[in-house]
């Protein structure tokens, strides 16, 4: 699975970055985790809120640090 | 309605801790903690009342209803409505940007938003609410609303869109003309609610220190400095003390949360509500982090022109804050 953390470096955007590592850490998730920092790259993804959070190229959150079970659920489904 | 927090702060710094009620140190920590309960109180309930307002509002729904919608005019006034609720975040401003310009949103309107979104939001609003009554707070929320929108208003009559950063013109020429249709998150309320909840008591854990710091601040002015000493140098007759205090504001980015405690001590201690709300407005509403980051998509002249015009507009509104009052 390849995961993309979108922020331009916000203290949100690294938190969003820890939660996400330590959960695939903690559950063994084969992932491929990303930061894609540069604005045009971000625009890409049409998000107007950061940080956002990507999996195989599908917006799944955006403007908000979810919770780690939350970002869980996403990884799982 | 904080009368029982009063006999609480009473019991404690009187009774329990046994200080003489007449003592500078035994006031500033009555009011230390009086201060602080209710504040944090009001904080919530209002950072957990906008948190439901956005979660059925979010930024995509908002740039959807003001690409599409003709508003003959009133598109500014929305746009710096829309931004009282959007919790507001600097480093979200450029993405928001792009996302709105590109969406076909008139670059005024774009920037009615900018301005209001920082200058409006739940954390000031919470905070006046509890350091300044719900009579300043409607004035400062209406006010600031205005003054994002007459802001827009000016900033479009000046064609500013040659100034914008040449890649931002590109995705402007490409834009596409048909929109994506806003698919609302059908979330049940009690889905929601956790979400909200969890991210109100974020938003005060992150605020918390600089409240503290400035209410003790605060606490300390408050039985130290004599009614009236600022009075001289700030009085209402002293037409420079708005432009100054404004321009004092704009460089000085400081969290509203640790500022504000000390502002309204200096209003209780004889400076003009205009002033300190102008002073107030150039801390929250303008930010030199924000405008490095505006700098990825507007040249230094347009960030320049931007940030005089909300300056100009907000001195304007501090004088008028002084008459009125």
């Amino acid at each position: 699975m390849e995961i993309k953390i979108l922020g331009t470096g916000c203290p949100n955007c690294i938190t969003l970055e820890k939660r996400v590592r330590k959960v695939v850490v903690e559950n063994a998730i084969d992932a491929k985790i990303t930061l894609v920092k540069d604005i045009v790259d971000i625009m890409a993804y049409k998000v107007m809120s950061t940080p956002a959070l990507i999996v195989d190229e599908v917006v799944k959150i955006k403007g908000r640090v979810p919770r780690n079970e939350e970002i869980l659920e996403v990884l799982k489904n | 309605m904080f009368d029982w927090l009063q006999h609480i702060a009473d019991y404690i710094v009187f009774d329990a801790f046994g200080m003489n009620a007449s003592s500078h140190l035994a006031e500033a920590l009555n009011f230390f903690i009086y201060d602080s309960i209710k504040i944090l109180i009001l904080l919530f309930v209002i950072i957990f009342f906008m948190g439901i307002v956005n979660s059925y509002f979010p930024i995509d729904k908002v740039q959807n209803y003001l690409s599409r919608k003709k508003l003959y005019g009133l598109e500014y006034l929305m746009a710096s409505l829309f931004g009282t609720v959007t919790p507001f975040c600097s480093c979200s401003s450029v993405p928001l940007f792009i996302g709105f310009v590109s969406g076909g949103i008139p670059l005024g309107v774009t920037f009615a938003f900018l301005i209001t979104s920082p200058l409006v939001n739940e954390v000031a609003v919470g905070l006046f609410v509890g350091l300044f009554g719900v009579k300043t707070t409607v004035i400062y929320v209406v006010s600031g609303v205005l003054l994002g929108a007459i802001s827009g208003m000016i900033l479009q009559t000046f064609k500013l869109e040659k100034y914008l950063s040449p890649w931002v013109k590109e995705i402007l020429a490409n834009a596409q003309k048909e929109q994506d249709v806003f698919v609302a998150d059908k979330q049940s309320f009690s889905n929601r609610l956790p979400v909200i909840w969890y991210e109100a008591l974020k938003i005060i854990k992150g605020i918390l220190p600089y409240l503290l710091i400035g209410i003790a601040v605060g606490g300390l002015m408050h039985g130290y400095v004599p009614e009236g000493f600022f009075e001289q140098y700030m009085s209402k007759d002293n037409w420079l003390a708005v432009p100054i205090s404004t321009l004092l504001a704009v460089p000085m980015y400081s969290n509203a949360s640790g500022i504000l405690p000390v502002v309204q001590v200096l209003v209780a201690k004889g400076i003009p509500l205009g002033t300190a709300i102008a002073f107030m407005m150039g801390v929250v509403g303008l930010s030199l982090p924000e405008a490095m980051l505006l700098k990825k998509v507007m040249t230094w002249k347009l960030i320049a022109i931007f940030f005089g015009t909300v300056t100009v507009c907000i001195i304007i509104s501090g004088y008028l804050f002084n008459i009125i009052f």
